[in-house]
């Protein structure tokens, strides 16, 4: 029965690394959000900073893109800014639908470098969350951010990107369901 | 000995059946180990033909045989194909026949197991193939199958690819329990673990690795199908997911797997260089501790495949030394091999001449996989032609080398008959020429920047590029000459004796039984003191 009890513990071990290839999903952004790696960002966060800590000028790039056929228009009102450390700013991005059916959008963010992810504090963005627009709709949204401080030395231009996908078919999908 | 006599007179009555139905229902680990051997030579040439149409359309630069969608599914299935229908059960085949005769057992501990993982092979590659005459055809985004290629962008057919890649990982799931069970259980007493023969120990830890690996795959394709089809993401951006996260979670399969697919032939190379030197292997314990701690490396190397997504720099120096660390173990095997070749009485049989071939070719296989270790040089050489002459190193003239050599080696003792050893060593030079004609001029071509799965390229590339279109041609019918010696050698062979190899016999209770191996050997289990070697 020795074959018996090896062969259980083997079917055992082999579930057990099956649950662990899905384990890896959560281990993954927990990872991540632990370093900062791969810009990944968060939601809004409230954050303030002491007004003596010494600042610093930081250029940030923002970049706007559509995912596959998107085919809204989405567009920050300037590409460019220069900043302060610790300061509060803002940035108006504006969805324009130019179909002629409504439509369900939504922005993910990324920062680049990814080291730098962890020093850009949204405290305000419409990020992860969905827009409806009819057709030929537009609207603008603005992103308030401030720079960390802390900010390592060796960074001295940040760029904020968005990407736009098409989530009408997974929320009406979602809707049905429910 | 009158044990052993009356048990072979049991026998007689349970022989093979026979016509189909012995085979669909055998649980004999040697009918079985045939059917995986002859499967995987299929799957060989069917994979092989695939190979011939991509460097057809290769051989000269222009579109000029096959569209690029249709070259893409050629490379996809190439991959999947030589990788889990060639390599992966070949070895199982070797390890059916070979494990319970190399540990004096009478078969597999789950034999019944055993058959159904044999058998659910077939379905999963129908289902693969049968892709290719559906509307959008056969998987085309390579064998890693990264998402979002694999997912948003994917031919309908992807499904069929995900069920399929299922069934291949419970079949290696399966066989892996059972030869882990077998040689915990079911050795020869006074066969300790330190005194396995070494294709035994080899596949004991690459078994080990299977069951390790082979679920997380699974889980990886789950993922897919449930992005695919119940509105998870996982791998998508607009959800949340991550398509950086899939290649982690494939990489982790991924790197694991490389060596499932040499470990064998470490083992399968260790027994022919002993035979034809006429001496023991050198330095047995550190090629089981080699073998032990390369298996371990491997689980922390992953994302030396994908130093360019975007890692800082400490991921990259880790997974750069980390990967480095591997050459050591693999150093030592090298050194063995050559010393166990040292002061010996060589004798140059096609077994031989394939495994010193492996050797020296595994070795150039290795020496690129350094260089391609080397992050900030990875930037440079990442998905060119660079990483394909690399891989093929190892894969062809590493991993197939390796098994051509264990079929010439074995085939006296399977079928009682002897090969024709002038052809043998006609395939086996035939072999040697064209395969380093194939993929050698690709470092080349890679390093001056040819990207890879492409099929067309640009003017610079053309005179390489048709010498390795030549050079694959003449391998794929090298591989036909094979096909020949084998059929020869089964109905046209001269005798085999009981030792085959001269000395043999010492060496591992598959030589003390009869040529060809009888139905059922080691009915009752053979004593290790009638192995001189093992003292």
């Amino acid at each position: 029965m020795e074959a018996r009890k090896s062969t259980l513990k083997l079917i055992l071990f082999t579930f057990g690394m099956f649950g662990f290839g899905f384990a890896l999903v959560p281990l993954y952004d927990v990872f991540c959000d632990i370093t900062g790696l791969n810009g990944k960002v968060t939601g809004p966060t409230i954050t303030t900073y002491d007004q003596e800590i010494s600042s610093r000028e930081v250029k940030i790039t923002f970049v706007t893109s559509n995912n596959k056929q998107m085919p809204w228009s989405f567009k920050s009102s300037s590409p460019q800014m220069k900043v302060e450390t610790g300061q509060d700013y803002l940035m108006d991005f504006t969805f324009t639908n130019t179909t002629d059916k409504p439509m369900i959008g939504q922005a993910v963010p990324s920062v680049s470098p990814g080291r730098g992810a962890r020093y850009f504090h949204k405290t305000e963005c419409f990020c992860f969350e969905q827009q409806f627009l009819a057709a030929g709709e537009s609207i603008t949204i603005p992103v308030k951010f401030i720079i960390d401080p802390e900010l390592p030395d060796d960074i001295s231009s940040l760029a904020l990107g968005y990407t736009l996908f098409d989530v009408t078919e997974e929320f009406a999908n979602l809707q049905a369901k429910n | 000995m009158s044990a052993v006599i009356d048990s072979h007179h049991d026998d007689h009555h349970h022989g093979p059946a026979k016509g189909f139905s012995r085979w669909l229902y055998t649980t004999n680990h040697k009918d079985i180990g045939s059917m995986y051997l002859w499967f995987s030579l299929i799957m060989l040439f069917i994979g092989g033909a695939m190979a011939m149409v991509i460097r057809a359309e290769l051989f000269e630069p222009g579109s000029q045989i096959v569209s690029p969608e249709f070259y893409n599914q050629m490379v996809t299935n190439h991959g999947l194909i030589m990788v889990f229908g060639v390599i992966m059960p070949a070895f199982v085949g070797f390890a059916n026949w070979m494990i319970p005769m190399q540990i004096g057992a009478p078969d597999m501990a789950l034999p019944r197991l055993n058959n159904l993982s044999f058998w659910i092979l077939p379905v999963a590659f129908g289902i693969l193939l049968s892709t290719f005459f559906m509307e959008g055809g056969a998987p085309n985004f390579g064998w890693t199958f990264y998402a979002p290629l694999s997912t948003e962008y994917a031919p309908p057919t992807v499904t069929f690819f995900i069920f399929s890649v299922h069934i291949m990982g419970a079949s290696s799931i399966m066989g892996s329990i059972n030869i882990i069970t077998t040689i915990l259980n079911m050795r020869a007493p006074g066969m300790t673990l330190m005194k396995m023969p070494l294709f035994v120990w080899s596949w004991f830890i690459t078994a080990y690795l299977l069951i390790a690996v082979m679920p997380v795959l699974a889980g990886a394709v789950t993922m897919m199908l449930m992005d695919i089809h119940a509105g998870t993401s996982f791998f998508k951006a607009a959800g949340g997911g991550d398509p950086v996260l899939f290649q982690h979670i494939f990489w982790f399969f991924g790197h694991p797997e490389v060596y499932i697919m040499i470990l064998p032939a470490f083992g399968i190379v260790s027994h022919i260089i002993e035979t034809f030197s006429r001496k023991p292997i050198f330095g047995y314990s550190s090629m089981v501790y080699a073998i032990a701690s390369i298996a371990l490396l491997s689980f922390v190397v992953w994302a030396h495949h994908m130093f360019t997504v975007g890692m800082p720099i400490a991921g990259e120096l880790f997974f750069m030394y980390s990967t480095m660390l591997i050459a050591i173990p693999t150093g030592v095997k090298v050194f063995n091999w050559l010393s166990t070749m040292f002061k010996g009485s060589l004798t140059f049989e096609t077994p031989m001449l394939f495994a010193i071939a492996f050797v020296a070719l595994f070795t150039i296989g290795g020496l690129s996989g350094i260089m391609l270790a080397i992050a900030p040089a990875d930037f440079q050489y990442h998905d060119t032609y660079f990483v394909v002459a690399h891989f093929h190193y190892v894969l062809v003239p590493g991993a197939l080398f390796s098994l051509l050599a264990a079929a010439y080696y074995w085939i006296p003792k399977w079928t009682g008959k002897m090969y024709d050893e002038t052809l043998g060593k006609v395939h086996f030079w035939m072999s040697f020429i064209s395969v380093n004609l194939t993929f050698f001029p690709m470092h080349f071509v890679g390093l001056a920047g040819m990207p890879r799965r492409i099929p067309d390229y640009a003017m610079q590339f053309a005179d390489w590029n048709m010498m390795v279109s030549v050079g694959a041609f003449l391998f794929g019918i090298s591989q036909l000459l094979f096909l020949f010696i084998v059929l020869k050698c089964i109905y046209n062979g001269k005798a085999a004796t009981t030792e085959v190899w001269e000395g043999a016999k010492d060496r591992g209770f598959e030589w003390t039984v009869d040529s060809p191996a009888p139905y059922h050997t080691f009915s009752s289990p053979p004593s290790m003191e009638s192995l001189k070697s093992s003292s």
